[in-house]
C-alpha cells in the first residue's frame, strides 16, 4: 500500500511547500521490486537536518520532485514515478552520515542509456543545499535494465581467443615520456617493448594529436612497430591507439584509420563522456575492435568518501556502456587503492553474478545476465619485483601495465619487457604447481632471474620501491568473527 | 629465433615433470586437456591439428603424458601444444595453453610490406618454414 494513499489527496497537493518525507518519497515499508533500480547514497545532512528527510529529499530530487508542490503531478501516475527512500542506516564509525537506500521504478530510465540513468541519479541532487555532501556508493541494476545494454564489444574470453593468449595476465606498458616524443621515436618504444615480451603497449590518456606528434603519424609508426614485433616473436601484439578527440567525427575518423591499418585495439578516455563512450562501443562492436578505456578524470569524484561517486558504480556503468578494458587500480602501485575496495571493482568487471559483499563495498547482489566481461587493467607504479603480489591479488584476467617498470630498465626497454614477462611466467608456473606464491614469491623470482639477466637487474634496481600510503577510499564494513555453526 | 606463443615460452623448455604439474593443474580445475601439433607457427594459425579428441575424462596427468609421448614419437619435429579447455558457462574456451615441444631450429618469420597511398602499409607475416609443403618444413 502506497503511503500517499493514506492521506487526503487534497491536502497533499495543496499549493505550498511540504516536507519531502510527507510527499511520499519516504516509504519505510516499501519492498523494492525485482525490476527496480536501487541506489545507496552516503548522505551527510546539514546540521539540524533530519537524515530521513534528507534521504527523502535525495529520492525526490533524483526523481520527480521539485521544491514545491505542483498540481501537475496529478496528471501522472505519480506514485509509480516517485523514487522511494525506504531505508536509512547509520554509517559505521561516522556519526554525521547515513546510508540511504532509494528504489526507482524501471520506467524512469531510458533503455540502454547511461546518460539518462546518470542524469537522474547524479544530476541536480548532488548540489542540493540541505546536504553537506552526497556520495553514490553502489547501485543494484535489475536484469531487465542490464539487458537493454550491449556491454563490452569483445569481452575477456573473445579478447583472449583473438590474441591467442591464455592462462596468464596480459602485459602492457604505457609509452613514456607521455608527452613530447615524435611519431618515429614513439614507435621505437613500442617496438622495443613488444619485441621484448609485452603483449600490448599503450598511448597515455593525454596523447591525442599535438604539435610534437600528430595522430596519423603516431598510428602509422606504431603499426610498423607492432607488425615488426609480431614477426620477430611469432606472437600477436597490439598497441592501444588513443582516438580521444574533440568531436565524435574526429574520433570516428581516427578509429576508422586505426582499423584500416590493421590495429586490433583502440582506446578512449573517460573524459569523452558517457554518450561518446557508448558510441565508440557500438563502433567497436561493428568493427571487431577491442575497446580500451583509460579512466582519466575519475579521481576528481571517486576518491573522497564523503562526496562524489564510488568507482564501483563507474565500473558498473562502464561494463554496461561496453568497454573491454578499464583501469581499476593496482593496490601496490603509485595510485589510490585499498585492497578490499579494489577487489570489489575487479569483481564488478569480471563476475557474471556478484553477491553482496560489504567488506568489498558491494552493497547488493548484482547479476550481469551473461553480459561480456571487462578486463581490468592495473597500471601505475608497478614492477617485476611485485609479481607474486599482483598475481595473488588479481589472478589471470587482468592487464598488468609496467610503464616505468619496462622503459626505466637499466639495460633498455627490451630488457625491461623481458624481465616482466619472465617474472610473470615463472610466477604462473609456480602457482599452478601449487606453491604458495605470496610466501615464496621473492625466492621464485630469484630462481627465475638465474636464467634471465634482465630480471636480475630489474629486481636489483626496484627491490625497495613501494608506495605505502593510507587509502582515502576504504570499506566501511569489516568482517567480524562469528561463532562457527 | 624462438616462437613465444603460449604461456611459458619465456622460460627454459619445460621438463616432463613440469609439464605433468601443469596438466594436473588443468585436470584439478575440471578442464579437458587437449594436445595439438603443427608445422605452421603463424601467429594467426588458430587450428593446429588435434592429437585425438580433447581428453574430457582423464583424471590423472600420467594418461595425458602417455599421449604426449606418442605424439612426440610421430611429430617430435613440430610444435606441440597442450591446452586446458573450460566448458563452464561464461567461459567455454581455453584456459591455459603452452608449447610442450618445438622444432630444434626455428627459422622465424619474414615481414612483407606492400606500400599503399597515404603512407599506409599492408603487412603480411610469413613463416619461412611454411614456404615448404606441410610435413617437410622442419625435417
Amino acid at each position: 500500500m502506497n503511503a500517499i494513499d493514506n492521506r487526503d489527496r487534497r491536502d497533499r497537493y495543496a499549493a505550498g511547500v511540504m516536507k519531502y518525507r510527507d510527499m511520499g518519497y519516504w516509504q519505510p515499508d516499501y519492498e523494492p521490486k525485482d525490476t527496480d533500480v536501487i541506489a545507496v547514497f552516503r548522505i551527510t545532512p546539514q546540521d539540524g537536518v533530519d537524515p530521513i528527510e534528507a534521504a527523502a529529499a535525495v529520492a525526490g530530487e533524483s526523481s520527480t520532485a521539485t521544491w514545491t508542490v505542483v498540481w501537475t503531478d496529478r496528471l501522472t501516475a505519480c506514485d509509480k514515478y516517485r523514487a522511494k527512500a525506504h531505508r536509512v542506516d547509520p554509517v559505521p564509525g561516522s556519526p554525521d552520515s547515513w546510508f540511504a537506500y532509494i528504489a526507482y521504478d524501471i520506467d524512469l530510465f531510458e533503455p540502454g542509456s547511461i546518460a539518462n540513468l546518470t542524469a537522474s541519479i547524479i544530476g541536480n541532487v548532488f548540489g542540493f543545499k540541505p546536504l553537506k555532501a552526497l556520495r553514490l556508493e553502489d547501485m543494484r541494476l535489475p536484469v531487465a535494465y542490464v539487458k537493454t545494454f550491449d556491454g563490452p564489444p569483445t569481452g575477456i574470453v573473445v579478447e583472449r581467443e583473438r590474441l591467442d593468449k591464455f592462462g596468464r595476465p596480459l602485459l602492457g606498458a604505457t609509452v613514456k615520456p607521455k608527452l613530447g616524443l615524435s611519431g618515429r621515436n614513439y614507435g621505437r618504444v613500442v617496438y622495443e617493448a613488444l619485441k621484448g615480451g609485452l603483449d600490448f603497449t599503450k598511448d597515455d590518456e593525454n596523447i591525442n594529436s599535438q604539435p610534437f606528434m600528430h595522430w596519423r603519424d603516431r598510428f602509422l609508426y606504431c603499426m610498423e612497430a607492432v607488425n615488426r614485433a609480431q614477426a620477430a616473436t611469432g606472437e600477436i601484439k597490439g598497441t592501444y591507439l588513443n582516438v580521444t578527440a574533440a568531436t565524435m567525427e574526429d574520433m570516428y575518423e581516427r578509429a576508422e584509420f586505426a582499423k584500416s591499418i590493421g590495429s586490433t585495439i583502440v582506446m578512449i578516455d573517460l573524459v569523452i563522456g558517457y554518450t561518446a563512450i557508448q558510441s565508440m562501443s557500438k563502433w567497436a562492436r561493428r568493427n571487431d575492435m577491442i575497446l580500451h578505456l583509460h579512466r582519466a578524470g575519475h579521481s576528481t569524484y571517486t576518491r573522497q568518501k564523503s562526496h562524489g561517486v564510488s568507482f564501483r558504480v563507474i565500473a558498473k556503468w562502464m561494463r554496461l556502456a561496453g568497454v573491454d578494458h578499464i583501469h581499476a587500480g593496482t593496490v601496490v602501485g603509485k595510485l589510490e587503492g585499498d585492497p578490499a575496495t579494489t577487489k570489489g571493482y575487479y569483481d564488478i568487471c569480471r563476475e557474471d553474478f556478484l553477491p553482496q559483499r560489504l567488506e568489498n563495498g558491494i552493497f547488493f547482489d548484482q547479476s550481469f545476465a551473461s553480459l561480456r566481461k571487462t578486463m581490468p587493467v592495473a597500471s601505475g607504479g608497478i614492477h617485476a619485483g611485485q609479481m607474486h603480489q599482483l598475481l595473488d591479488l588479481f589472478g589471470d584476467d587482468v592487464v598488468l601495465q609496467f610503464g616505468g617498470g619496462t622503459i626505466g630498465h637499466p639495460m633498455g626497454i627490451q630488457a625491461g619487457a623481458t624481465a616482466n614477462r619472465v617474472a610473470l611466467e615463472a610466477m604462473v608456473l609456480a602457482r599452478n604447481e601449487g606453491r604458495d606464491i605470496l610466501a615464496e614469491g621473492p625466492d621464485i623470482l630469484a630462481a627465475a632471474s638465474r636464467h634471465c639477466t634482465p630480471l636480475r637487474q630489474a629486481l636489483d634496481v626496484w627491490k625497495d620501491v613501494t608506495f605505502n600510503y593510507t587509502s582515502t577510499d576504504s570499506p566501511d564494513f569489516v568482517p567480524t568473527a562469528s561463532v562457527a555453526g | 629465433m624462438r616462437v613465444t606463443q603460449g604461456t611459458f615460452s619465456f622460460l627454459p623448455d619445460l621438463t616432463d615433470e613440469q609439464i605433468t604439474a601443469q596438466v594436473q593443474y588443468c585436470i584439478d580445475n575440471g578442464w579437458a586437456v587437449n594436445i595439438e601439433f603443427t608445422d605452421d607457427p603463424h601467429p594467426r594459425n588458430t587450428y593446429w591439428d588435434m592429437w585425438g579428441m580433447p581428453m574430457f575424462d582423464i583424471r590423472d596427468a600420467a594418461g595425458v603424458m602417455g599421449e604426449l609421448a606418442s605424439c612426440r614419437k610421430v611429430y617430435g619435429d613440430r610444435y606441440i601444444r597442450i591446452s586446458g579447455f573450460d566448458a563452464s558457462h561464461g567461459w567455454e574456451s581455453v584456459r591455459l595453453s603452452f608449447i610442450a615441444n618445438r622444432p630444434a631450429n626455428e627459422p622465424g618469420f619474414g615481414l612483407e610490406r606492400q606500400e599503399h597511398d597515404g603512407r599506409r602499409v599492408r603487412y603480411s607475416t610469413r613463416a619461412y618454414a611454411a614456404q615448404l609443403p606441410e610435413g617437410e618444413r622442419y625435417s
